[in-house]
Parts: structure tokens; C-alpha cells; sequence
């Protein structure tokens, strides 16, 4: 609360200095600082902040979370164990799984997969994206008619679909398989946006200027264009990596995903899924937190795109 | 706009040869050998390995294969799957059904996801609108599986209100609880999309103008604010029936429907490369269509928009 009031004050001054026109504060009216300002008022944004951050901690290190092995299997623990509620944080917490593993741990364990997966695979198709998006906005003509020739023939093939395919072409698949399926198929989304958005900027005057004053291609690309284009791209990259983890859930799910040893959510629902009448908590639990996981990255998406459209200002 | 829907089809073609051509590539340089895999346990003769590997084309280069293959098409041949049935006969079980599926789902889509949008973007900061703006968050968050676990679970199995798996697709009672819970998440996108809008429209100008005319409240809802608001919900909505018709390869799993995404689902597990391919090819076409009747529709609704 007292770091609150503090930035709070430090506002005025700023405002202030913008007012006189000093170089230094007006750099602090920048879109993004600006939309900082207004995100960290917003409910929304602070409750999803803090899920996903609760939720890398998980992933980043689960045994801080359960001290319980996720894959010792004790078969006395069988579907037939029913969640122990008063057990907090202990093995039998949520139930036990078929083979006895303690369900808790699992869904603790599980979270490394999907986080990994859902932010590999969103810098993977932003960078591939922004840049190929970047180069077919800026130079426009047969590059674009190229790149955008690709990005079409590429929407023409479904994310699933093709995933389905690629994958299914390793006999051993592991994290870095269904990164690189989803990467393969996913980063022409981001051209689009990227090159919508460089198109619309490109025709600002401040590029008009910063080639007058003899910047190089490179230095307007990357400082001029990039900073003032980028906002699209991260709305729609923060929404999509929600939905990466949900497809890379659903690949699991379909036994086509991640394999064990993995630990991942989608194999656990699709494993319990077969005894949802006798133990429907073993899949509640897993599809619940994939859910939040989701949940909480569509509801960051939606913060951070209310917070840098300046039409709803 | 004939010119404009010329050139549009000219611009299709690339399209087409690209699409058909990645999943051909990806489908016929996987690891896997379907002619070994047809011989089971038994010591394959190499004189039949040979000749059914030229009756596959299997023998020749990827480049002649796709050739061949793109020649056969356009003679509506869709080759025959390995187990020797003709992809076409395949196709033609699959798709009524899951045409029938998607009709299904398109319906719940414009009948439950459009008046959810338009009251909740009509009463923004209502009850009603938290409400729908929560519930369709929701939906968008929980995976089509987990949905049609649930769903199967209490409809079906518990209330015994439907049966759990399709038995007769052509029974439309038994689709629409596939239909739904497929319906689901493009609801909640036509929901919420309908929504914002609303919420920009009845900002606008012509709504003051409306209004001030003393135009009944009816009208001005259903002629000025709905007409307007709908244009980006139809670009969704088209672009979503193509994929709908593409099959959904979870839903169909679920409650057992032998659509489009079963067949296709099966077929890439064992490796039916024909199969695949051909299906896959007509899903472009399907894409392609899609994505020009929805850019043709735009010009209908929106008379700004005029293509020369």
C-alpha cells in the first residue's frame, strides 16, 4: 500500500515536467508507461498477475508447493481413496489417481509442461512472427505479396489438424516436439497482425522524418516502427498463449501430445476420463487447473488490450 | 466486383497448390512404411511390396506423386485409402454427418450467442450483462473435452435426458448435445463479440438521429443498431461454419460420431496417407469458400465497403 501512494505523488511531478516540456519526463507519457499507469488499477489485471506468476512459481519449482513424489504409485491408494480434505497440502489431498499417484502432486507437476509449452511456443511464433510480419509491412510488394501468399496457405491447414500430423510423425515426444508443431503452425497468426500493424505505422510522419534525417532501414525498422507496432502483437500473442496450453492439453488429451514420463494435465484428464463415474474428482482436479491456467491468460489478454487501445480511452 | 471476385479466385490457386501440398509433404515424408504395415506379422513378398508400391505411386519421387495425385483430383479421383476402399465412398459417409453436426452447432452459434451479446451489449453494467460476460469467460477457458465429459456426464448419464454417444446421426435429437457443447466456445466468441459491438454502435451518430426522429425503440434496435453491429459477427460466424465443417476431431471422439474428424483422426493414427490427403484437400476447398462468401458478404452489409 505505501509504495501505491508513493508512485501515486511521484505522478504530479511528471505531469508537471510534461506541462514545461522537459525532454526526460515526457518520455514517461509513452503508450506503454501509460498503459502501465492504468493496468495496475485494474482489478482483472491484478488477480491474473497473480495467478500466472503463482503459476511459473509451480512450475519453475514444484517441490516448494508438494514434497510428495508425483509418479510413486501406491496401489493400497487406488481410484477408491477419496479426497481428503482435511489434508492440506498433503499426497492425499485431491484423491489418488488409477495407479495410486497422489493426484495433488500431479496437478502441481503438471504445470511445468503446459507453462513451458504456452510461453516457448508464444516467443517462438512472436519472433517468427513479428519479423517475417515486420519485413511484409515494411517493404511491401513482392515481399509482402509472398509472405502473405504463405500466411493464407497456412490458415488454409487447421492448428489441430496439423498438429496432429506433424506429431504424429515422432515416436518419442517430449515438450520441445509439441513446441515445435504448434511453433510450425501457429506463427503465421502473428504475421498478420504484425503486418497490419507496421502498414498503419509505417505511414506516420515521425518515419517520414526519421528518413529524412538518413536513418538506416534497420534503425527505423527497429527503433522508429517496432516499439509504436508492437502493441497488437503482444494483445494477441498474451490471448493466444492461453490457447496454446489448451491445444497442447487437447494433443495430450488425444494421446498424440506429451507422453510419460511427462507430467501434463491433458494425459491426466484423458486417464480419468474413463472412470468420471466412479472418480470424477480425478478429473475435476486437472481440467480445473488447466482451466484457471487459461483462464488466467485470456483475462491478462483482455486487461492488457483494454489498456493499450487508445480508442477506448 | 466481378473483376474483384476474379481476382480473388486467381489469388485461391497458390493457395490451394500450397495448402494441399504442405499437408501432402508432411503426411508422405513421415517415418512409417503403410505398404510393411499392411503385411502385419507376416514376411511381406517382395514382388507384392513392389507392386503395391507402384500401384500407390509410392515408387515414384514426392514431386510426380503430388502431381499425379492433383491430376487425379481434378477428375474428382480421390485415390484409394490402403485398406482398399476409395477415399471418396469414405468421405461420402463422413461429411452428411458432419454436416448435420455442424448445422446443429451453427444454430445454438446465432440463436443462444447472438441475443446473449445483443442484451448484455444493450444493458452494459446490468446484472445481466456481468453475467454473460462471466459465463461465456468461462466457457472460453474450460477445454472442449473437459466440456463434453461434463456435459455427457449429467445430461446423459445422470438426468438420462439423451443418449451418451450418437447412435443415428440423422436423428437430430441425439446431435444436440454433441451440437452444443461443439457450439460452445464459438457461442461465447459470438456473444462477446456482438457485445463490443453494440457497445460501439449505439455510440454512434445515426443512433442520436434514430433516436431523436422518435423512431419506436423496435426499429431502431432491429434496422439501424443490429444491421450495423452484425458485421464482424458474420465475418466470425462464416469463417466458423467453414471450420465447423472441417469436423471437430475432440467432439466427435466423445460422443462417438463418425464425422469428418473421427474418420480423419483414425486415419492419421494409422498412417492412411490417401485418406488424409484427400480429406484434407476438400477442407481447403471448403476454407477457401468460406473465406470468400464472408469477404463477399461484408459488401452486402456494409455499403461503404464497395469492391470495384
Amino acid at each position: 500500500m505505501p509504495d501505491l501512494i508513493e508512485k501515486k505523488n511521484a505522478a504530479i511531478p511528471a505531469q508537471r515536467g510534461a506541462d514545461s516540456a522537459e525532454p526526460k519526463p515526457e518520455k514517461a507519457r509513452s503508450l506503454g508507461l501509460d498503459a502501465w499507469h492504468d493496468l495496475r488499477k485494474r482489478p482483472i489485471f491484478i488477480v491474473s498477475a497473480l495467478l500466472i506468476v503463482l503459476l511459473v512459481l509451480i512450475a519453475a519449482a514444484p517441490g516448494l508447493f508438494t514434497s510428495v513424489d508425483p509418479r510413486a504409485g501406491d496401489l493400497r491408494n487406488h481410484y477408491l481413496t477419496k479426497p481428503d480434505w482435511s489434508d492440506v497440502f498433503g499426497a492425499g489431498w485431491f484423491g489418488y489417481d488409477g495407479q495410486g499417484r497422489s493426484i495433488f502432486a500431479r496437478v502441481i507437476y503438471g504445470a511445468r509442461a503446459s507453462v513451458v509449452v504456452g510461453i516457448c511456443v508464444t516467443v517462438g511464433v512472436t519472433v517468427l512472427g513479428g519479423l517475417s510480419g515486420m519485413l511484409a509491412g515494411y517493404f511491401g510488394g513482392w515481399v509482402d505479396a509472398v509472405v502473405s501468399r504463405i500466411t493464407d496457405i497456412f490458415f488454409g491447414v487447421p492448428l489441430l489438424l496439423g498438429a496432429l500430423v506433424i506429431l504424429n510423425a515422432f515416436s518419442v515426444r517430449t515438450v520441445w516436439s509439441v513446441v515445435f508443431a504448434l511453433v510450425a503452425l501457429g506463427w503465421t497468426q502473428m504475421t498478420r497482425v504484425m503486418r497490419g500493424s507496421v502498414i498503419t505505422v509505417k505511414q506516420a510522419d515521425y518515419v517520414t522524418a526519421a528518413k529524412a534525417l538518413g536513418a538506416g532501414t534497420g534503425r527505423i525498422m527497429f527503433k522508429h516502427i517496432l516499439p509504436n507496432a508492437i502493441a497488437p502483437v503482444i494483445v494477441v500473442a498474451t490471448i493466444a498463449l492461453g490457447g496454446y496450453i489448451a491445444t497442447e492439453a487437447t494433443l495430450s488429451f488425444l494421446g498424440i501430445g506429451l507422453q510419460d514420463p511427462t507430467i501434463s494435465w491433458g494425459i491426466d484428464i484423458n486417464s480419468a476420463q474413463k472412470v468420471i463415474r466412479t472418480a470424477p474428482f480425478a478429473l475435476f482436479f486437472p481440467a480445473g487447473m488447466l482451466s484457471i491456467t487459461v483462464l488466467a491468460f485470456i483475462m491478462l489478454g483482455d486487461a492488457v488490450r483494454d489498456a493499450l487501445d487508445p480508442k477506448l480511452r | 466486383m466481378g473483376h474483384y471476385v476474379l481476382r480473388r479466385l486467381l489469388q485461391m490457386i497458390p493457395v490451394f497448390f500450397g495448402a494441399t501440398f504442405l499437408i501432402f509433404l508432411m503426411v508422405y515424408t513421415l517415418p512409417g512404411d503403410p505398404i510393411a504395415a499392411l503385411f502385419g506379422e507376416k514376411a511381406a513378398d517382395p514382388a507384392q511390396v513392389a507392386s503395391l508400391r507402384h500401384k500407390y505411386y509410392l515408387d515414384q519421387p514426392l514431386w510426380k506423386q503430388y502431381l499425379h495425385y492433383m491430376n487425379n483430383v481434378f477428375h474428382l479421383d480421390f485415390g484409394t485409402s490402403f485398406t482398399g476402399r476409395s477415399v471418396s465412398s469414405i468421405m461420402a459417409d463422413a461429411f452428411p454427418v458432419t454436416i448435420r453436426l455442424a448445422l446443429v452447432a451453427f444454430f445454438f452459434e446465432i440463436f443462444v450467442g447472438l441475443p446473449l451479446g445483443l442484451i448484455s451489449g444493450l444493458k452494459r453494467g446490468s446484472i445481466a450483462d456481468t453475467a454473460v460476460l462471466l459465463i461465456t469467460l468461462i466457457v472460453i477457458s474450460i477445454p472442449v473435452f473437459v466440456l463434453g465429459y461434463i456435459a455427457q456426464t449429467i445430461f446423459a448419464t445422470n438426468l438420462g435426458w439423451v443418449t451418451p454417444t450418437v447412435q443415428d446421426s440423422t436423428d437430430i435429437t441425439q446431435l444436440i448435445l454433441p451440437g452444443a457443447v461443439l457450439a460452445s466456445l464459438s457461442l461465447a466468441f459470438v456473444a462477446r463479440l456482438t457485445r463490443t459491438s453494440i457497445g460501439e454502435n449505439l455510440r454512434a451518430d445515426y443512433m442520436r438521429t434514430a433516436v431523436a426522429k422518435g423512431l419506436p425503440r423496435t426499429t431502431i434496435i432491429s434496422r439501424h443498431l443490429l444491421r450495423n453491429s452484425l458485421i464482424p459477427v458474420v465475418t466470425f460466424l462464416g469463417t466458423d461454419l467453414g471450420a465447423l465443417m472441417g469436423g471437430a476431431i475432440v467432439t466427435e471422439g466423445i460422443f462417438n460420431i463418425a464425422g469428418v474428424g473421427n474418420i480423419l483422426y483414425k486415419a492419421i493414427r494409422t498412417k492412411e496417407g490417401p485418406t488424409v490427403v484427400g480429406i484434407v484437400t476438400v477442407l481447403v476447398i471448403v476454407y477457401l469458400v468460406a473465406s470468400l462468401v464472408v469477404d463477399l458478404l461484408y459488401a452486402v452489409l456494409d455499403p461503404r465497403i464497395r469492391y470495384a
